[in-house]
């Protein structure tokens, strides 16, 4: 199967929900012109509050319903096509019994509910590792979440990573060995260290990303936050890496973009075939439970 | 004997300067960046201002300025008082001549003299501080006609040395330079073609007659910003005089260092609520 990703790599208006909804907004008109249509959005951490609010936090959260509800409506009212059908991928902060997080709603978005497709929320994942040092300070203002799961999807079983989940290798390898094929990492990454030829966390990213794809082969779609906050700027450089690892586009280190690939889901099983790797960590792992277990 | 080939990793030395090193397209086009989202997208303004001293760090701001914004978009402001060199004059005129940037010229030595005959008795620094407030008064009034904002030229340097007028030169709400070090912003000076002569002439804030910055500190840039990077990156004292930095030159620098933290805060206030502004009640500045 042919799946037609598209990242929005998007500037946020800080703390202005409503606007930044409007901008996605324009940019689901803008889909409905491209060929071939996506069959899955993904947008950035953070992607329509902006990343440092401090306490803001509280001002912005919303639930995962009303999320869904205003993405819902918001595509509704952008898309003509009365058979048009959308996945979305993007990060929000939300409100959750009581608790804030920094979170990632993965949801199927129609014009039309069909006895195949329905509109709906697919999963939530809630950003395992906090960042608190240096400029991050989440553990102040998010609680963090408490697993990694893959998911079903319309193409496939996913996960979807935040940042800094993705920092610690131990993440996208539960995600694999849960099954997932395609992982969705979002960020909001601010850029440091102007020494070498990319910006420096650029060049941790260009590291980290397809090295998580070639060692599970799976699929790996990042969305990178752009523009700045208070002096701080995201790194962008959305792209989508193969399962050997092949970067296949980046987006813009400073600018928004629509970042497009196909993703040809069954290069999963001919990269596992050649570089069995995940197999021979399933067949050890009971072993490495057993390691785990003493720690 | 069969002897292997060692391959040794060598230790960085103290006067290499490899780790401050910068990529200068890249941090060219990130500060572009910065420029036109601090200002224009986030704040909706579409000129700005900037005090032109004819010194290297106001003409790379003028430069970068000059090219997020368009030079049509760009003031820059020389503010000479009765002393300042005509170097200073020449080098600003310089600067927005290369970029096309709009020059205008505000003498502050009645304002600065107009205040000082009351206080006969102030010494250089008084004086020197009353300069710098004063054309930041000039700044200010110049944006606020133009409805815009002025721009910062403060480095990283001066920042860590406290080498500045407390709510003076630290105070344009933007600042592109404040996390380059004085040996950085000479490579991003050159590499944008800020003229030699101002690049390569002796740094100084030109509050007295003569003086250059590395007179007042006692140690060079180059050296000291060295020295900084290791102290900020959590080194110690002794370990860089182990890497063979002179203990002299540390003690300098990291006295300096540790005794102006206060210039680089907001004022002290008084806690008395758990909403106390900055410390329960966070919002980030462009929020």
């Amino acid at each position: 199967m042919k799946v037609n990703a598209a990242i929005g790599q998007m500037k946020p208006y800080k703390g202005d929900y409503k606007r930044n909804l409007s901008s996605l907004g324009d940019l689901f008109e803008q889909l409905e012109e491209e060929t071939p249509y996506p069959d899955i959005l993904t947008l950035p951490e953070t992607a329509l509050s902006g990343y440092f609010l401090e306490g803001g936090v509280r001002d912005i959260a919303i639930s995962r319903e009303e999320l869904f509800s205003d993405l819902l409506k918001l595509y509704r009212e952008r898309v003509s096509r009365i058979d048009a059908v959308l996945d979305i991928c993007l990060g929000f902060y939300e409100l959750a019994d009581g608790k804030y997080y920094n979170s990632a709603l993965y949801a199927t978005l129609t014009t039309t509910d069909t006895d195949f497709v329905k509109a709906q929320i697919v999963h939530v994942h809630r950003k395992f590792f906090l960042p608190t040092y240096g400029v991050f300070d989440e553990k102040r203002f998010v609680s963090r979440g408490r697993t990694i799961e893959a998911f079903p999807t319309r193409f496939g079983m996913a996960a979807v990573l935040i940042c800094e989940d993705v920092w610690h290798s131990i993440s996208a390898t539960i995600a694999a060995l849960q099954g997932a094929q395609t992982i969705f990492v979002i960020s909001a990454s601010p850029g440091r260290d102007f020494g070498g030829q990319h910006v420096g966390s650029v060049r941790r990213w260009k590291v980290l990303l397809p090295s998580i794809a070639e060692e599970h082969n799976v699929w790996v779609v990042y969305a990178g936050l752009v523009g700045f906050e208070g002096g701080k700027g995201f790194t962008g450089s959305s792209q989508v890496i193969d399962p050997w690892g092949n970067c296949l586009t980046t987006g813009s280190v400073t600018e928004e973009c629509l970042v497009c690939a196909t993703i040809e889901q069954e290069d999963v099983a001919i990269a596992r075939a050649a570089s069995p790797l995940l197999a021979d960590l399933e067949s050890a792992l009971g072993d490495v439970i057993l390691q785990l277990g003493k720690l | 004997m069969n002897r292997l080939p060692v391959l040794r990793a060598t230790s960085i030395e103290a006067d290499s300067d490899i780790n401050l090193e910068v990529n200068e397209a890249l941090l060219n086009e990130w500060l572009i960046a910065f420029l036109r989202d601090e200002i224009t997208r986030r704040r909706g303004f579409k000129q700005a201002v900037v005090g032109l001293s004819g010194g290297v760090d106001s003409s790379l701001v003028a430069y970068l300025l000059a090219a997020a914004l368009g030079p049509e978009n760009v003031i820059g402001i020389r503010m000479p008082y009765k002393s300042s060199s005509s170097d200073s004059l020449d080098h600003a005129k310089l600067v927005a001549d290369a970029t096309g940037i709009n020059m205008e010229t505000i003498e502050i030595t009645d304002a600065v003299d107009g205040y000082l005959k009351l206080c006969q008795d102030a010494d250089g620094r008084r004086r020197g501080n009353v300069m710098a407030r004063t054309r930041m008064i000039i700044l200010f009034d110049q944006s606020q006609k133009l409805g815009t904002i002025p721009v910062g030229t403060g480095n990283k340097t001066e920042r860590l040395f406290g080498y500045f007028t407390w709510h003076a030169d630290d105070s344009p709400p933007v600042n592109p330079l404040g996390d380059l070090y004085k040996s950085q912003v000479w490579d991003l000076a050159s590499y944008v073609g800020v003229s030699e002569v101002i690049v390569n002439k002796p740094a100084s804030a030109d509050l007295v007659v003569g003086q250059t910055d590395e007179s007042d500190f006692g140690i060079s840039y180059p050296k000291a910003d060295r020295i900084l990077f290791y102290l900020l990156r959590g080194y110690s004292a002794a370990r860089l005089c182990e890497m063979g930095f002179p203990d002299s030159e540390v003690t300098l620098v990291k006295k300096r260092l540790d005794s102006t933290h206060w210039k680089r805060h907001l004022p002290t206030t008084a806690m008395l609520s758990s909403t106390s502004i900055n410390d329960y009640y966070l919002r980030p500045v462009d929020y």
